[in-house]
């Protein structure tokens, strides 16, 4: 589980606005049941597509500003990044096959 | 071939689980998330005998994960996808291959309820939630509104009110269905006002929510609020997307078993929250994962002319 990247407020646009992959970003906190059941599956999928998609996680409760910036107001939300835009949002607990089916676009 | 496939990873699933790993069939359950299910969004669960401090709706689920994994329950994190059954064998295809399996435990729960209001689906994510563990705290001294009068609206309200500066709790009736000792929870707090009798006609705002309109379903008069957030509990809708048409289901789409927890088909149970009862909760779900258990042990020994 700590293996996965953590991006702060401080390196997010480092790590992934200028990611030369397409990113995705799970925001997380500690206190959200459903974020557990998907941080798993986030953390194999980071295994599963290394090298070809950088997966990072962001806990909301030490970052304020970039989950303002992208009006995030529920968690889990998943947001998928390419070229340092966004591509796609995922809200909510969602099984593998649909998060994996959103990397997949991102290749 | 598989003894038991249990489809599902809450309470009834893991149950049925462990009373499967111990009876040492050949058993694996299928779980498209992590293990946990629904009271992963409980924040405090003070109604499972056992605890009588409570205990937290994840470290309860953390260990019944634990107890029949201790035994060699196999699970794994696949998505099924469709299930066709055949005379003594089920198919149960997933993202990843179709195994074979004997008996089959159906323990898929369900889905909060949407309200289908004007605002609801464009405003999901920027103020409208069906979690206040998950999203309360984005809500810090603002005005929020929970919808619903059960247990679990009258819960997220008072979680709520660590939060929120006002919570407007909007129910249908002039009475709540909660439990009698979260009323009086309700009741005492200064944060909840209760706004009976009143429907969400729709939720107001472009970029997040603005306020709810509401309608009191006695004097048919309309009102506002002015609120940041809407929480909506207003029950659940059985997860049967997977066996529809495939065995009976009652007037409200839960399936139907019988006291062993079989379906219509013998040798599929299903057990927990997308069963056909009057009662959802955590132990009822574990009593009736057991019993699906039994039953399908049952079912695979009869088979085998054990």
């Amino acid at each position: 589980m700590a293996d996965i990247l953590q991006v702060t407020d401080e390196t997010f646009e480092n790590e992934i606005v200028n990611s030369d992959l397409p990113a995705l970003v799970d925001f997380w906190a500690a206190w959200c049941g459903p974020c557990k059941m998907v941080g798993p599956v986030v953390e194999e999928l980071a295994k599963e597509y290394e090298g070809k998609v950088k997966v990072a996680k962001m806990d909301v409760d030490q970052n304020r500003e970039t989950p303002g910036r992208f009006g995030i107001r529920n968690i889990p939300t998943l947001i998928f990044f390419k070229g340092g835009e966004v591509a796609n949002t995922i809200i909510g607990a969602q099984p593998k096959s649909a998060i994996e089916e959103e990397i997949k676009k991102l290749l | 071939m598989y003894d038991i496939l249990i489809v599902g990873g809450g309470p009834a699933g893991l149950t049925a689980g462990l009373y499967n790993a111990r009876a040492r069939m050949n058993v694996a359950l299928l779980e498209k998330m992590a293990p946990g299910g629904q009271v992963l969004t409980t924040d405090w669960v003070e109604n499972y005998p056992g605890f009588p401090d409570g205990i937290s709706g994840f470290e309860l689920m953390d260990r019944m994960k634990g107890q029949p994994e201790k035994f060699g329950l196999e699970i794994r994190s696949e998505d099924v996808l469709r299930l066709e059954f055949r005379d003594d064998r089920k198919l149960v295809t997933t993202n990843r291959e179709t195994y074979e399996t004997r008996a089959l435990i159906l323990a898929c729960g369900a889905s909060w309820k949407k309200l289908g209001v004007e605002g609801e689906s464009n405003l999901m994510g920027r103020g409208v939630s069906y979690c206040a563990t998950c999203d309360g705290p984005f809500y810090r001294d603002q005005p929020v509104a929970v919808i619903g009068g059960g247990d679990t609206a009258v819960e997220e309200s008072l979680f709520l009110t660590r939060f929120a500066s006002r919570i407007y709790h909007v129910h249908r009736r002039d009475e709540l269905r909660a439990v009698k000792l979260l009323q009086e929870r309700a009741m005492a707090e200064e944060k909840i006002e209760f706004v009976w009798d009143s429907v969400p006609l729709r939720i107001l705002g472009a970029d997040g929510v603005e306020g709810i309109e509401l309608r009191n379903v006695k004097t048919g008069e309309t009102s506002r609020r002015e609120v940041q957030g809407v929480f909506i509990f207003i029950g659940t809708l059985p997860n049967t997307e997977l066996v529809q048409g495939l065995v009976d289901l009652d007037d409200a789409g839960f399936v139907l078993t019988d006291d062993q927890m079989e379906t219509s088909v013998p040798g599929v149970f299903a057990a927990g929250d997308m069963r056909s009862k009057s009662f959802r909760q955590i132990s009822t779900a574990v009593g009736e994962g057991a019993a699906a258990a039994h039953g399908a042990e049952k079912y695979v020994e009869d088979m085998q002319g054990v």
